[in-house]
């Protein structure tokens, strides 16, 4: 009997959690069908957008840069220092062009980006929610969603792969300097393997990437602000999950689409 | 059915969880009415408002506006729904995103596509109504005082001249001065406009001051309802605590 009753609460103990992540995954899952609903559908709020767009794009770009351009800066000089020194000059101008655009401007950027944006929006929506301001929308006959959450995801959908081409072009600068002023090779031989290896394909993984890493950005930072509860400390954790709910995220997709596009 | 109902609440019911919010609120207003519903802090005040103004949707009961349904009321219905209704909520809740007069004339610019500049000389002018001068209308909310912010809110509440306007404790957090102030303001705004309003407050000068007729709400029922004057003379042992302000009574506080 009392063997029984231990087993039930250990039942329990491993029940609880799983049923609330269930819980809390549907409600994510709802929030996301609900959130693309309203982003294709009319009014559009154009001024709202374009201040996210400017917030999250323009403003995002000193960090976008700085990230990359050490990225490739790193990827220069440690394949320096673990490939054979004999024609090292094409293999790392081919390293720093695949890392960086594959990977590093993409992942970098997006990682970046959330600790910028997805913080801001989890706490400028979860303020809102608070301060009832957006119950205040919904009586002046204004959808939040359409207002608020279908702007930031548009905008995070634009504007990552924008940042991440132009963080490309950074990190694959950051490798041409390590290489031609520090490991001394030839900037025209340098230029020329990078331009032999360039192929649509990097690229367009990366673009893909931040396309999506835009719209996890947006959608967590939404998300995890609109549900906030309980004043300051609930925004305060608002915050917090949005930004490592979309780190995480951000990684595993990231392995999911570099398996889509590259995996044989 | 008689005509002069405007809002009709029947059996509402609404928990969270195992708290059992409201447990079967009946309640009317009449068209033009001003209502007050008195009730201590937690007692299911501000979701009744909720519920009726469709932000939270009720367990069960029903909430008639001008004889229609509006419980499960969605998309478009919901919008006209709400053109009809302000709403002045406790902390003001404007938008910090936007100037005084961008918060003000919201729904002229986002709903009637009106143009800025008229908008602005609209939004100006019910600023002026609720005694704002005209240059408070390029500051941000944030750069205002609460009663300020109160006066703005009360501006956007009635610039599109709703039928029906809700108070959410209008004078908490003001000083008695202002709380006075503002409530001559509800009143006359109200009255212009020939509004059916409903305040929840547990204010009792300003409940004196702004109702037709009071409601007590106590563990999520009506348990009385009369005018100022019947307020007054009841018996009512709850009604008598509950304006007298006495911490002895029927009335437990969850300390």
């Amino acid at each position: 009997m009392m063997r029984a009753h231990k087993f039930e609460n250990f039942l329990r103990s491993l029940g609880k959690p799983l049923v609330q992540f269930v819980i809390r995954f549907g409600e994510l899952m709802q929030f996301v069908l609900q959130a693309l609903y309203h982003c294709f559908t009319p009014p559009y709020y154009g001024k709202n957008f374009l201040r996210q767009l400017l917030d999250m794009g323009f403003y995002s770009l000193p960090v976008v840069g700085l990230t990359t351009i050490f990225a490739g800066m790193v990827i220069a000089l440690q394949s320096y220092s673990g490939f054979a020194r004999f024609g090292a000059e094409k293999a790392i101008a081919s390293v720093v062009l695949i890392s960086v655009t594959r990977e590093l401007a993409p992942v970098l950027s997006a990682l970046m980006v959330a600790g910028r944006i997805g913080a801001a929006m989890a706490a400028e929506i979860g303020t809102m929610r608070v301060t009832e301001q957006i119950d205040a929308l919904v009586t002046l006959s204004t959808n939040p969603f359409k207002y608020l959450v279908a702007p930031r995801i548009w905008s995070g959908v634009i504007v990552l792969p924008l940042l991440v081409l132009i963080g490309d072009v950074i990190g694959i600068f950051g490798g041409y300097v390590v290489g031609v002023y520090k490991l001394g090779f030839n900037p025209a031989n340098y230029i020329n393997s990078t331009l032999e290896d360039m192929e649509a394909l990097n690229i367009i993984s990366g673009l893909v990437k931040a396309a999506v890493f835009g719209f996890i950005i947006a959608v967590m930072g939404c998300y995890n602000g609109y549900r906030s509860r309980g004043g300051a400390q609930g925004v305060g954790e608002a915050t917090t999950n949005a930004v490592v709910s979309a780190s995480i995220l951000i990684l595993i997709f990231n392995y999911i689409i570099t398996e889509i596009f590259f995996s044989k | 059915m008689e005509t002069n109902t405007k809002i009709s609440i029947r059996n509402l019911y609404k928990s969270f969880g195992k708290k059992h919010v409201l447990n079967g609120v009946d309640l009317d207003i009449e068209k033009g009415q001003s209502l007050v519903v008195i009730g201590g802090s937690g007692t299911g005040k501000s979701v009744l408002i909720k519920c009726i103004q469709g932000l939270l949707t009720p367990d069960a009961g029903s909430i008639k506006i001008d004889g229609e349904e509006t419980v499960g009321t969605k998309g478009k219905n919901l919008k006209d729904m709400h053109a009809k209704m302000g709403m002045l909520f406790q902390g003001g809740a404007l938008f910090d995103s936007l100037t005084v007069w961008e918060n003000v004339a919201f729904s002229l610019l986002e709903n009637q596509k009106i143009d800025r500049a008229s908008a602005k000389v609209e939004a100006v002018r019910v600023l002026r109504q609720v005694g704002l001068a005209p240059d408070v209308a390029d500051l941000a909310p944030s750069e205002l005082s609460g009663g300020m912010q109160k006066r703005v809110g009360l501006a956007r509440a009635v610039i599109t001249k709703p039928e029906i306007i809700f108070f959410d404790e209008p004078t908490t957090g003001l000083d008695p001065i202002m709380a006075d102030v503002i409530n001559d303001l509800i009143v006359e705004s109200a009255k212009g406009l020939g509004a059916t309003t409903l305040t929840i407050t547990h204010d009792m000068a300003s409940a004196r001051k702004i109702a037709d007729k009071v409601a007590m709400l106590y563990e999520g029922k009506i348990i009385w309802q009369g005018t100022v004057k019947e307020m007054d003379k009841t018996d009512n042992p709850y009604v008598c605590q509950f304006i007298n302000g006495c911490a002895r009574g029927p009335i437990k506080m969850d300390v």
